[in-house]
């Protein structure tokens, strides 16, 4: 019959309607039709062959968080899909755009412990916002369709859609007359305007206000929006982990990072300020510490797309569901008269030159950063130089690993752009970060992709350092901070376990020779007067480059709030280890 | 921990009775009853799910992240109708049939079996009704017994029905079948 197309090649065309670029997998015995029919559409879909399947999840979310796009990996049934679970769950925490498409075994025999058959939509279901088992070669469109409206909007998330070898490779006309009918999925994108009205009064009338930033605010696009918000009302600013970049941290309005290691003035500004507006950030854990002894003085103002956020962690007094776009825009209409704004205005700088003084008590970044010379290379060296030698670049996008060295990073570099720090945030997925830099370089080709990864974390997933080569992705570079301890671990064992470091002393190949091995360019740095030049090394390497930085071994991350405690009562330590 | 009964309206789709039930098994709250029927829209099913916990907000707002869920309500201080409806087989030698028969009637139940030495009896009302009945019939022996849990409509003109467009006929799946016939 004429215009006949396999389900497989249903699919390449489903996925090139939704503007696909690049894909990330794996290929295998059920996803094979898949692969077939790709050959057929190798100039429109680009595939990254990666080494493993979590190698390929990683990717896809790199490339999703550096540009908003929908991530898409795919992996074959059984193994091939189970190692895309952890990528899976690290995008549903972080609220990743992602679509996973698995190859399942044919539906004659699903059900039947077939030959690498697992239930994946089973095991997805609590990690995944949606997922589809398609058994059938009708509904491939549809499901393409709907996954990538749901993964994209909203609250964004994963959806694995897992199909049929069968399905793959019935055949029929397709008919791209697609609908979508979801009745139980509507999103609500504007605020309650009696309520943003409501939140408005609160804000105008306080005394220590104070604005939170998390990831919502990027992925709404809502960057100029906080911007006009902020400086309109003199309103301080703190960032969220997730939320590095969606306000500028050399903007003299923002004040840092709150949580577990966030600085000490931010965290105090959180107890004592009357009214936090939260905008994107969905109040983890690891922000709040003791949920209940948070902001206690503070009527908190929580915006968020999804409902189910809104009062789940912390009492809240306005709740604004919505987007936060939409939102910041309808909160700046109601900006109250120009006489109330420059009330509103003087208290904030007040309030803001409170919190500095604080800060001046508690100046850990400066203490950490210019810290007298010696040549034992502490982490902060690395951070410092990478940190003065990208502020006079520009344009990179860094992409950190899980550990010590990824708070260190939060805290020490100067985020200024979004989307230019991209991190596994809510999972803590250790092996995040090679591939996820795979993923980001592929999507910013003119940007330097600098991963910056312990050395536990590294060799989770190192192999995908073939996957950069053959790609020819020159622009990715990855900086080991290697202490020979999964260093966070070791932290909270000499803190809080007596030093038992049990499991945590932790050897490595040799990463000079190794990225050697894989044709890269590798350095060794033991002194802090070598960081420069390796740096610039790397730089001007036409290729991938890893630097190994052997730092001192034993180095705290300061301040720390301990599990379980307020985030009134940290640990500032000592900034010299 | 208070019950709290929880009215889903569904779109019937394979696996979407899991997705809903899974919910409530990953914040650790016990199920105490749970029924699943077709609702007056095709294509939408209502479950009565009854829950023990402190706070079931959260979940009802987690259950509307289901995509497929369309319509939640927590109707435990509602006025409502709720009925179960259990089947009782009892020990019910002949010397004890017409006490059985006697009570079956003054609670409203129905004989829907008997046997040599047994009765199967039927019977529906509220929760604590058919609690009650179960009680009351215990003594003669019980032998088997099943309920189907507890289901639940708000009295009075206030509905709990699915948006109009998440009947059956104007869902995308059910349009693929026509692609089919080509």
């Amino acid at each position: 019959m004429p215009n006949q197309r396999t389900g497989a090649q249903i699919l390449c065309e489903a996925l090139i309607r939704e503007n696909v670029e690049v894909m990330f997998g794996i290929p295998g015995g059920a996803i094979m039709p898949f692969y077939y029919a790709m050959w057929e559409y190798r100039d429109q879909l680009r595939h990254v062959l990666c080494r493993h399947e979590q190698g390929a999840g990683h990717a896809a979310e790199g490339y999703a968080r550096s540009t908003g796009k929908v991530g898409v990996c795919i992996g074959t049934s059984g193994p091939g899909a189970t190692n895309l679970v952890t990528p899976i769950a690290d995008a549903m925490m972080d609220s990743t755009p992602l679509v996973a498409l698995t190859g399942q075994v044919s539906s004659l025999v699903l059900g039947k412990d077939a030959f690498q058959e697992t239930d994946i939509t089973g095991i997805t279901m609590p990690i995944t916002k949606h997922n589809y088992l398609v058994k059938r070669i009708e509904d491939i469109a549809y499901a393409v369709k709907e996954a990538f409206h749901i993964a994209a909007t909203g609250r964004p998330g994963p959806v694995l859609v897992d199909i049929t070898k069968d399905a793959l490779q019935a055949k029929m006309v397709p008919n791209w007359e697609i609908k979508l009918n979801l009745p139980g999925y509507k999103p609500n994108y504007n605020g309650n305007r009696k309520q943003i009205r409501e939140a408005m009064r609160l804000l105008t009338e306080a005394k220590k206000p104070l604005i939170m930033s998390g990831n919502g605010v990027t992925m709404a696009g809502a960057i100029g929006e906080l911007h006009e918000l902020a400086e309109r009302t003199g309103v301080p600013v703190v960032t969220t982990l997730h939320g590095i970049g969606s306000f500028p941290e050399n903007h003299p309005q923002n004040i840092g990072m709150p949580g577990m290691h966030g600085w000490v003035h931010v965290n105090r500004a959180i107890q004592e300020c009357d009214v936090l507006l939260n905008i994107g950030g969905r109040f983890d854990d690891r922000v709040t510490g003791k949920a209940s002894t948070f902001a206690p003085h503070a009527k908190v103002i929580h915006v968020d797309i999804d409902p189910s956020e809104i009062g789940k962690n912390v009492k809240v007094a306005v709740p604004i569901v919505g987007d936060a776009r939409n939102v910041l825009r309808a909160l700046i209409e109601e900006l109250p008269s120009r006489e109330a704004l420059a009330e509103l205005h003087g208290r904030a700088s007040d309030w803001l030159e409170h919190i500095r003084e604080m800060q001046d008590k508690h100046q850990h970044k400066q203490q950490y950063l210019n810290r007298p010379d010696t040549t034992n290379l502490m982490p902060h060296d690395v951070y410092a130089a990478l940190t003065r030698f990208l502020n006079a670049r520009g344009q990179y996008r860094v992409v950190t690993d899980v550990g010590q060295h990824q708070m260190w990073a939060a805290q020490l570099m100067d985020w200024l752009k979004p989307r230019t720090h991209i991190t596994s945030g809510g999972a803590g997925t250790m092996g995040f970060a090679v591939p996820a830099a795979m993923g980001v370089a592929i999507a910013n080709p003119t940007d330097t992709v600098w991963a910056i990864c312990g050395d536990g974390g590294f060799q989770m997933t190192n192999q995908e350092m073939q996957t950069i080569m053959q790609e020819g992705l020159k622009n990715v570079k990855v900086a080991v901070i290697n202490n020979g301890y999964l260093g966070m671990v070791r932290q909270w064992q000499e803190l809080f376990e007596g030093k038992r470091y049990s499991g945590t002393p932790l050897s490595g190949p040799n990463f000079r020779l190794l990225a050697e091995a894989y044709g890269w360019k590798g350095i060794t740095v033991e002194r802090v007067t070598d960081v420069e030049g390796a740096i610039e090394t790397a730089n001007a390497t036409d290729g991938p480059v890893l630097i190994d930085f052997r730092v001192e071994r034993e180095v705290n991350v300061w301040p720390m709030v301990p599990q379980g405690k307020s985030i009134g009562e940290m640990i500032t330590g000592t900034p010299q280890a | 921990m208070n019950k709290h009964t929880v009215v889903a309206l569904v779109q019937d789709r394979p696996g979407v009775l899991n997705r809903a039930v899974s919910l409530f098994r990953r914040r650790g709250f016990n199920i105490e009853s749970l029924a699943v029927g077709h609702s007056e829209t095709p294509g939408v099913s209502r479950m009565t799910l009854v829950v023990e916990a402190e706070d079931v907000e959260q979940v009802t707002k987690q259950l509307y992240r289901l995509i497929e869920v369309l319509k939640v309500s927590d109707v435990t201080s509602d006025p409502t109708v709720e009925r179960e409806m259990a089947l009782v087989k009892i020990h019910a030698p002949s010397g004890s049939r017409p006490e059985i028969v006697a009570l079956t009637g003054m609670f409203g139940a129905k004989i829907v079996d008997v046997g040599y030495n047994t009765m199967v009896i039927e019977m529906t009302g509220t929760p604590s009704k058919v609690e009650n009945f179960i009680e009351v019939v215990r003594p003669f022996g019980m032998k088997e017994m099943m309920r189907t849990g507890r289901i639940a409509m708000v009295r009075g003109a206030h509905t709990h029905q699915a948006p109009a467009d998440a009947t059956e006929s104007g869902n995308g799946h059910a349009t693929a079948e026509a692609a089919t016939l080509n």
